[in-house]
C-alpha cells in the first residue's frame, strides 16, 4: 500500500491515476460517514410512508382530519383501536377469509400442476419438449389484461362467473408459466443418478416423483410458495373482474371505499394495514426463499 | 443458469439460483472450462466468507449447500444420456454423493456403488450407460400425463385468449359487426387512447432508468456499511405490499394539506429552515397622508428618513388570529438610539379604541418581516423585525434612506404541491413505483455485484485506480448482464402499470394520469362497455411487450447451450 501510494505521487496525475495516500484515506473516512447518514436517510424514506399507514390507522377520526400523524409522538393519546373495531364491524372480515380462500388453493394448486409439468420437462424424453418449454418461457410475459374478455366469456358460458373458484382458476393459469420454469430448471439440476437409482429399485415415475424428486425441491417449492401467495393475495385486477361483492377479496372491498377517500381514511387505513399484515409476516419469515425465486425467475 | 448469485452482501446471506437466466459471467466461465476442483475450492471459500458477514446466512447453510451444488452439476450435464459420462469418474461422484446426505436416504449409496459404471468405468461407460437409460427410461406417453392439467390451463386460459382477443378486437363494441383494423384507428387517434400512449411512454422512459439507478446506487453503497441487511430489508419490503395498500399509503403521503401529508409537510418544513415563510398575505398600509405608499407590491416609507428618527410603518389587512404565535405586543419607536430604527405592526386594536399610526396599547408587532434601506434606488441594508414588530439597521452611513418592505413578506404562504393534481400526478405515480420496485433492483444488482470477482477489484485498486475508477470501468461492465435483466423486468412492469395508477389517481384526474392497461378495464369492464377496443387495446399491450418475450427466449435458448 505504502509503495503504491509513493509511485503514485511520484508518477503524478499523467497517468491518470489520482494519488491515494493519506488524503484519499480521509475522504474515505468523512465519505464513510456520509455514506451512513444517506442510507439512514433513505431508510426513513421507505420506512416513513407505511409507519404513516400505520398510525392513522391507529387515530381517530377527528385527529386525522385535523393534523398530521407524526402529532402522535408527541401526544400518544391519540392512539385508538376504534378504527380497527368499527372496521371489523362493517363486515370487512369476510373479505379477508374470502382473500384466504381465494389465496390458499389458488398457491397449492400452482405448486402441485407446475410440479407435475416441470417433472416432465426435466426428466421425461418425449419429441417438441425444448419447443414446447420455450412457449412456456414466452408465455411468462404474457399481460394478463389480454385473458380477461375471453375468460369473462369463458365463465359466462361455465356459469362460474362471480365465484370465488373463478378467481382462482385465473390465478393458476397465469401463475403456471413462472412456477413451471422455475420448477423445470430446479429439477433438471437433480442428479440424474438419484432418479436412475430410484428407477432401478423399479419405482414408477409417479412414485419417483413423489417421493424423490418434488421432497428435493423443497427450497424451491417454497420460493414459488411464496411468490404465488403474494402475487395472489395482493391481486387487484383480477378480483376487480371476477369476483362479485359476495366473493370480493380485501383489495377489491378496499378499492370500492377509495372514491371517497378523505371521508373514508378511518375504513382505508386500517383495511389496508390488516391486508399488508399477513404478506409483511410472511416476507420477513421466508425472505430467503423469496429472494432465491426472485432470482432464479427475474424474466417475469 | 446455475449462476449463484450469493455473497455477503445479499440479505439473506445467500441466494442460490436454482435455474433461470444467468446474468452472470464470471460463474459461466468457471463452469465451463469444467474444473470441478478449482471451483468446489472456490466455492468453499466463497462460502466461509458468507457465514462471516449476514446473520442470517450461517445455520442455513449446511441444508441449503447439496441441492445448490447438485444444480450446478446438473448444468454442466446436458439431459441428453451419453455426452456426459466421460467427465463422470468414480472419484468425482463419491465426493458428490458425500455432499448429497441430508436429502438422500442412506441406502441410496449403497445402491448407486456396485453400479455397473463403477466396476466397469473408463471408455466402456458410455455405452452401458445409454443402453441403461434407453431401458429404464420413462415412456414418452407418461408426459402427456404429467403435463396435461397444466396444458390444459395454459391452452384455455392463457393461447386460447391471445387468439380471441385477436379476432375480437377486429370487432365493433357489442361484437356483431366485422370492423376491420379501426379499433387499432382508434387507439391511435382518440384523445384519450392517446394521453394513455402518452404516459406509458413517460413511464417507460422514467422509471426503468430510476429503479436500476437506485437499485445500483443502494447495492453499492450498502457493500459499505454494518447494517446492510436492515437496509436491505427495509428498503425490499414493499415488494410484499399490495398495490392496493401501497396506493392507500401514498394517498397518505401525497395529501395536499402540508399539516397532514408528509410529502408536503417535509417540503414545507425545508423551506422554513432555509427561508422565513411568514408571509402576510394582504397586509397594506392605511389610506391616508401619514401612511406609506404601496408601490409594485412592496410597501415604502412616504419620505426619506434617517438616523434617530424613528420610522412607524404601521399596517393593516390583516385578521389579529392570523398573526404568528410569537407576535408580542408592539413596541413604540424610541425617540433616542443611534442608528436607524422603526416598527412594523399592525395598526388595528381588537375591541376598538386606538389611533390610526399609532402604537396602542394592545396592538401587536408584526414579526419577521423584511425591511430594506434604499438611497437612491440601491438596497444599502436589510433586516428583519423581531416580535415586536421592531427592526433596526447596524452600520448603516449615515444620510437619508427611504425604507421599503418587499412584496415577498406579502405573498400567500406555501400550501403544499398539489401531487394528485393534473399536472403532478404521474410524477407522484412514479414516485410510488419506484419506492415498490428499488427494492427488487437493489437486491438483484448486489446478488450481481457479490459474485464479481473480487480479485479483479482489488488489482485495480492496486494498480492506483480510484473508486469511481474501478465503480464505472469494473464493477458496472461486469454487473451490466444483471443491469439489463433488471432493466428490461422494469420496461415490462411500466408497460403493465395498473394498480397504482388506479389506486392512487383520484377520480377527477384519473383521466390525466390514464395508462393503457386502465384503459384497457376501463374500456371494457369499468364502464366503458367496449370490448372490441378493450381487446384491442390488449392485444396492442401485448405486442408492446413483444419484443422482450423474445429476448427471454432468446437468452434462455442461449443458456442452455
Amino acid at each position: 500500500m505504502m509503495t503504491t501510494a509513493t509511485l503514485d505521487r511520484t508518477v503524478g496525475r499523467q497517468a491518470g491515476a489520482p494519488a491515494r495516500g493519506v488524503v484519499g484515506r480521509v475522504i474515505d473516512r468523512v465519505g464513510g460517514g456520509l455514506v451512513q447518514t444517506l442510507l439512514i436517510l433513505i431508510a426513513l424514506f421507505w420506512l416513513v410512508p407505511t409507519l404513516g399507514l400505520l398510525v392513522v390507522s391507529l387515530r381517530g377520526e377527528t385527529y386525522n382530519n385535523a393534523s398530521g400523524w407524526w402529532t402522535v409522538f408527541t401526544e400518544p393519546a391519540q392512539l385508538t383501536l376504534e378504527n380497527y373495531s368499527n372496521l371489523l364491524a362493517t363486515g370487512f372480515t369476510a373479505s379477508f377469509w374470502n382473500t384466504v380462500f381465494i389465496t390458499v388453493p389458488a398457491t397449492v394448486l400452482v405448486i402441485g400442476i407446475a410440479a407435475m409439468a416441470a417433472y416432465a420437462f426435466a426428466w421425461i424424453d418425449f419429441r417438441g419438449r425444448d419447443a414446447l418449454f420455450l412457449v412456456v418461457v414466452g408465455l411468462l410475459v404474457v399481460p394478463i389484461q389480454i385473458a380477461l374478455i375471453p375468460i369473462a366469456k369463458l365463465y359466462g358460458a361455465l356459469n362460474i362467473f362471480g365465484s370465488i373458484a373463478s378467481v382462482v382458476l385465473f390465478h393458476v393459469a397465469f401463475g403456471l408459466p413462472f412456477a413451471i420454469f422455475l420448477l423445470r430448471n430446479f429439477f433438471a439440476g437433480i442428479p440424474r443418478e438419484l432418479l436412475e437409482a430410484a428407477r432401478m429399485d423399479g419405482a414408477g415415475e409417479w412414485k419417483i416423483f413423489l417421493t424423490v424428486v418434488f421432497p428435493l425441491a423443497k427450497p424451491a417449492v417454497a420460493s414459488l410458495g411464496i411468490f404465488q401467495f403474494l402475487w395472489v393475495w395482493n391481486d387487484l385486477l383480477v378480483a376487480l373482474v371476477f369476483a362479485n361483492t359476495d366473493n370480493q377479496p380485501m383489495t377489491k372491498a378496499l378499492q370500492s371505499q377509495m372514491r371517497q377517500f378523505g371521508t373514508n381514511v378511518d375504513i382505508l387505513a386500517p383495511g389496508a394495514f390488516l391486508s399488508l399484515i399477513i404478506p409483511l409476516v410472511l416476507f420477513f419469515a421466508f425472505q430467503r426463499y423469496f429472494v432465491q425465486g426472485m432470482l432464479a425467475g427475474s424474466v417475469k | 443458469m446455475t449462476d449463484r448469485l450469493d455473497g455477503p452482501q445479499e440479505p439473506t446471506g445467500d441466494a442460490t439460483v436454482a435455474g433461470g437466466p444467468s446474468p452472470e459471467p464470471h460463474h459461466r466461465d468457471h463452469t465451463a472450462t469444467g474444473a470441478r476442483t478449482t471451483r468446489t475450492a472456490r466455492d468453499a471459500g466463497a462460502e466461509d466468507e458468507n457465514r462471516d458477514a449476514p446473520p442470517a446466512g450461517g445455520g442455513r447453510k449446511g441444508s441449503d449447500a447439496p441441492p445448490e451444488r447438485d444444480a450446478r452439476t446438473g448444468s454442466d450435464t446436458p439431459p441428453a444420456p451419453g455426452g456426459r459420462t466421460g467427465s463422470d469418474t468414480p472419484s468425482e461422484r463419491d465426493a458428490r454423493t458425500g455432499s448429497d446426505t441430508p436429502p438422500a436416504p442412506g441406502g441410496r449409496t449403497g445402491s448407486d456403488a456396485p453400479s455397473p459404471r463403477v466396476a466397469t468405468g473408463g471408455p466402456a461407460a458410455p455405452t452401458a450407460a445409454s443402453a441403461r437409460t434407453a431401458r429404464l427410461g420413462p415412456s414418452p406417453r407418461l408426459a402427456i400425463l404429467f403435463l396435461l392439467p397444466a396444458l390444459i390451463l395454459l391452452g384455455a386460459m392463457v393461447v386460447y385468449p391471445i387468439i380471441y382477443s385477436i379476432f375480437r378486437s377486429l370487432y365493433d363494441a357489442p361484437g356483431d359487426t366485422f370492423v376491420g383494423l379501426s379499433n387499432y384507428g382508434t387507439i391511435f387517434s382518440d384523445p384519450s387512447t392517446l394521453t394513455t400512449i402518452r404516459n406509458n411512454l413517460i413511464w417507460v422512459v422514467v422509471a426503468p432508468i430510476l429503479v436500476t439507478t437506485l437499485g445500483l446506487i443502494f447495492a453499492v453503497l450498502t457493500e459499505r456499511i454494518k447494517w446492510a441487511t436492515a437496509f436491505k430489508l427495509i428498503v425490499f419490503m414493499p415488494m410484499a405490499v399490495s398495490l392496493m395498500a401501497s396506493g392507500v399509503i401514498f394517498r397518505l403521503v401525497y395529501d395536499q394539506d402540508p399539516d397532514k401529508g408528509v410529502a408536503n409537510a417535509v417540503i414545507t418544513t425545508v423551506r422554513d429552515v432555509f427561508g422565513s415563510s411568514t408571509g402576510y398575505p394582504g397586509a397594506r398600509p392605511r389610506e391616508n397622508d401619514q401612511s406609506p405608499l404601496v408601490q409594485n407590491g412592496a410597501v415604502v416609507t412616504r419620505q426619506a428618513v434617517q438616523a434617530g428618527q424613528p420610522v412607524a410603518l404601521p399596517l393593516v389587512g390583516i385578521r389579529p388570529d392570523a398573526l404568528p404565535d410569537d407576535a408580542a405586543p408592539a413596541k413604540a419607536p424610541a425617540q433616542s438610539g443611534g442608528g436607524l430604527a422603526g416598527t412594523v405592526w399592525l395598526d388595528f386594536a381588537p375591541g376598538g379604541g386606538g389611533q390610526a399610526g399609532q402604537v396602542d396599547p394592545n396592538e401587536r408587532g408584526l414579526p419577521g418581516v423584511t425591511v430594506e434601506a434604499l438611497q437612491n434606488g440601491a438596497v444599502k441594508g436589510t433586516t428583519t423585525t423581531a416580535a415586536d414588530g421592531s427592526f433596526s439597521f447596524t452600520g448603516l452611513p449615515a444620510g437619508e434612506y427611504t425604507l421599503r418592505l418587499p412584496p415577498s413578506n406579502f405573498t400567500a404562504p406555501f400550501n403544499g404541491l398539489s401531487w394528485l393534481g393534473p399536472t403532478l400526478i404521474t410524477p407522484a405515480i412514479i414516485g410510488a413505483f419506484v419506492w415498490v420496485w428499488a427494492g427488487f433492483a437493489m437486491v438483484l444488482i448486489a446478488a450481481g455485484l457479490a459474485s464479481i470477482p473480487r480479485d479483479a477489484l482489488e488489482a485495480a485498486r492496486i494498480d492506483g485506480a480510484t473508486e469511481w475508477q474501478v465503480f464505472r470501468r469494473i464493477t458496472v461492465p461486469l454487473l451490466s448482464p444483471v443491469l439489463l435483466v433488471v432493466f428490461v423486468t422494469m420496461i415490462i412492469n411500466t408497460l403493465k402499470v395498473f394498480d397504482l395508477v388506479f389506486v392512487i389517481a383520484p377520480g377527477s384526474v384519473q383521466q390525466e394520469a390514464n395508462v393503457i392497461a386502465l384503459e384497457m378495464w376501463r374500456v371494457s369492464f369499468g364502464g366503458g362497455n367496449n370490448q372490441g377496443l378493450g381487446s384491442a387495446l390488449a392485444i396492442f399491450l401485448l405486442v408492446l411487450v413483444l419484443p422482450f418475450m423474445i429476448l427471454n427466449i432468446r437468452r434462455f435458448r442461449r443458456e442452455q447451450q
